[in-house]
């Protein structure tokens, strides 16, 4: 296992070098200039400028430059925002978009597992169905429609939560909601296609037939079985939930990275954006490493290294 | 001998769309301490049904219309969910067709075979554990304490079978129902497992009812045989009696239809004609009798009561009514009837 996941991590710097240098030639693509006074400054003001942030260089040397300042750890200083260090930036706007991504999957995947079981376990009664309406509600309506309407109703109307506002944890409640719904339905969907099947299955039946109760038939037996294609789709929707909650972290004015990724891509602020790309990566992969490992953690004929002799 | 089980005029429906199945239509058998009983049909007679009755494992849309299943004199449909659990697995165990889905993927066998334990007993996880263990080496896992911690995918099917029948022997139960142990396992392994079955019987004192569609099987492990077609019985009697001395058509034509060591190389092989009826609409007389060449006009009418053959053989079938014509069996039967000659018994 250990020398499973060094090889993991060695292949996770490879797939962020190839993220960064892919992304740095690509970013360089982008029409119009960092600047965007750009008209009104002499050809010699511009050459300074140009020269300051060693953009007058040709790309190949600022991508040699700029990966060197990466394996150091600088990612450079924002063009657009007030000349900060880029690790500061992601550092203060960090916290709040992580808050409410993880508060968002903790909350979908394990009200979906909840929902998802209660729905097999009761198929074909009023409990399933008003699982499965709940479901679907929540894979179709988008995060923000979401917000909108919590926002209104519980905010606005009934004065609830603030409407919009960022400090205390009662104010990451909305959004959390807002983008748990998809999880949510998504993975209730999932536990349930999953666990009816594992209900007729024949381990099942010599559960029941060992004397466990119903409850532990399902506890100890039915639900571990049922997890392995939740974890499976688990990596893809972090992968959505961070990126769908730039919107949300809009509607409820939160000082969440996702604006200045926007931000960033339209003022050609390259550093900003490398170091977002490269952030943002960095946290997928680690989304996918953990998913792998949590999947040997839960179906042993998955498991890496010393197992499988058939 | 003591009667530890008694199954009582037992009705199964199923309830699908297309109406109500009559699957088990007034079964009675009984089940003696220490012996074997095997239950044999083809696909579809209701010999699963019957058994998991017995445990109250049927599927949600069937229920038991009527009947008594008494063990030890209590009735078990009276029981309520948790008296059943404390009996399933504890007194009255099952061992399912297919080890290669009968046990839990995601759990090491050591847990799985000391689970009935931690259910039924007031024991530590410890001695559960180690009692798993011998019972492990019992029914012929080689190097159990070294694999208590491996999972099922790491066995081959026949020892899959073993540790499934290791689940069902840990708690000494008194009665061990095995639904076609052998039918998913290989010609070889198959005998090991009855094998395995009989030994296990003598050292734990336990009583079987072995299900199975394979009469080779039947004569290697049963003290008796009933023969289920259509959700009834149609023929019940010692292993002799029922290979040696068969009085219904529907035996006749199993057994006629298993090649034996006499079978001409080159002869076809026997089969019955037609199929099973359909139990939306179960016929008024003798299931058997579309399919049945001895057939007689009583036997679309009424359902044959049993005719008491020897002291414990029954068959029902209206040839053995005192005024129904003589008819000549096959010939394949004609010879098991001298053998039953030399065997010392009574043939008709």
């Amino acid at each position: 296992m250990t020398k499973y996941i060094l090889k993991r991590i060695f292949y996770l710097f490879l797939t962020l070098f190839i993220i960064a240098s892919l992304t740095f030639f690509l970013m360089k693509l982008l029409p119009g200039t960092p600047f965007s006074n750009q008209n009104r400054m002499s050809p010699d003001q511009l050459k300074i400028v140009k020269a300051q942030y060693g953009l007058d260089q040709s790309v190949f040397v600022q991508y040699v430059r700029y990966m060197g300042g990466l394996l150091q750890g600088n990612l450079g200083t924002s063009f657009q925002f007030n000349n900060e260090p880029v690790t500061a930036l992601i550092g203060q706007r960090l916290a709040p978009s992580m808050q409410i991504g993880a508060q968002a999957m903790v909350v979908g995947t394990v009200f979906g597992i909840l929902l998802g079981a209660v729905a097999a376990i009761r198929k074909n009664t009023w409990a399933d169905t008003l699982a499965t309406f709940v479901s679907i509600l929540g894979l179709s309506i988008p995060s923000f429609v979401l917000a909108v309407l919590l926002q209104f109703y519980l905010a606005y109307k009934w004065r609830i939560f603030p409407v919009a506002l960022w400090d205390n944890f009662q104010s990451s409640i909305l959004p959390t909601i807002a983008l748990a719904a998809l999880p949510l339905g998504t993975v209730a969907r999932f536990m349930r296609t999953e666990m009816v099947d594992v209900m007729s299955s024949d381990y099942i039946e010599l559960a029941k037939a060992k004397g466990n109760s119903s409850w532990k038939v399902v506890t100890k037996h039915a639900l571990r079985n049922s997890l392995i294609p939740v974890v499976t789709i688990i990596g893809p929707m972090a992968v959505s939930v961070m990126t769908g909650s730039m919107v949300v972290e809009n509607i409820f004015s939160i000082p969440g990275i996702g604006e200045q990724f926007v931000k960033s891509i339209t003022t050609n602020d390259y550093p900003t954006i490398m170091g977002l790309t490269i952030f943002y990566s960095f946290l997928l992969i680690i989304v996918y490493l953990i998913v792998d490992i949590l999947y040997g953690l839960i179906d042993p004929r998955i498991r890496l290294g010393n197992g499988g002799k058939e | 001998m003591d009667k530890i089980l008694e199954v009582k005029d037992l009705h199964v429906d199923f309830d699908t769309y297309n109406g109500v199945v009559h699957a088990i239509r007034g079964v009675n058998f009984h089940l003696n301490a220490g012996e074997t009983l095997a239950i044999v049909g083809e696909s579809g007679s209701g010999k699963s049904i019957t058994v998991r009755s017995i445990l109250q494992l049927l599927a949600s849309n069937a229920t038991i219309s009527k009947g008594e299943i008494l063990y030890h004199g209590d009735d078990l449909l009276q029981k309520n969910a948790k008296e059943m659990d404390n009996l399933r697995g504890n007194k009255i165990s099952m061992i399912f067709q297919d080890p290669m889905t009968s046990l839990d993927p995601t759990m090491t066998i050591g847990k799985q075979v000391a689970e009935p334990l931690l259910i039924h007993n007031n024991v530590s996880k410890k001695d559960a554990l180690k009692r798993a263990e011998e019972v492990l080496r019992l029914v012929g896992i080689p190097n159990p304490a070294a694999r208590m911690n491996d999972y099922p995918h790491q066995f081959s099917g026949g020892q899959r079978q073993r540790i499934v029948i290791a689940i069902a022997i840990v708690d000494y139960p008194e009665i061990l129902i095995a639904d076609e142990p052998t039918t998913a396992l290989d010609v070889t392994v198959q005998a090991q497992i009855i094998d395995l079955l009989r030994e296990l019987q003598q050292k734990i004192g336990t009583s079987i009812i072995f299900i199975t569609h394979d009469l080779g099987v039947v004569a290697g492990i049963a003290d008796r045989v009933a023969v289920m077609y259509a959700g009834r019985f149609v023929e019940y009697g010692s292993v002799d009696d029922i290979f040696f001395n068969p009085q219904h058509p529907y035996t006749w034509g199993l057994l006629d239809s298993m090649p034996t060591l006499d079978t001409n190389e080159d002869a076809r092989l026997n089969s019955i004609p037609g199929t099973p009826p359909n139990l939306l609409d179960p016929p008024a007389g003798d299931a058997f009798a579309p399919r049945n060449a001895y057939a007689m006009q009583i036997d679309e009418e009424q359902q044959p009561p049993f005719f008491q053959v020897s002291k414990h053989h029954f068959a029902a079938t209206w040839l053995l009514h005192p005024d129904a014509p003589k008819v000549t069996p096959p010939a394949g039967i004609l010879n098991r009837y001298e053998k039953f000659k030399k065997l010392g018994g009574n043939a008709k």
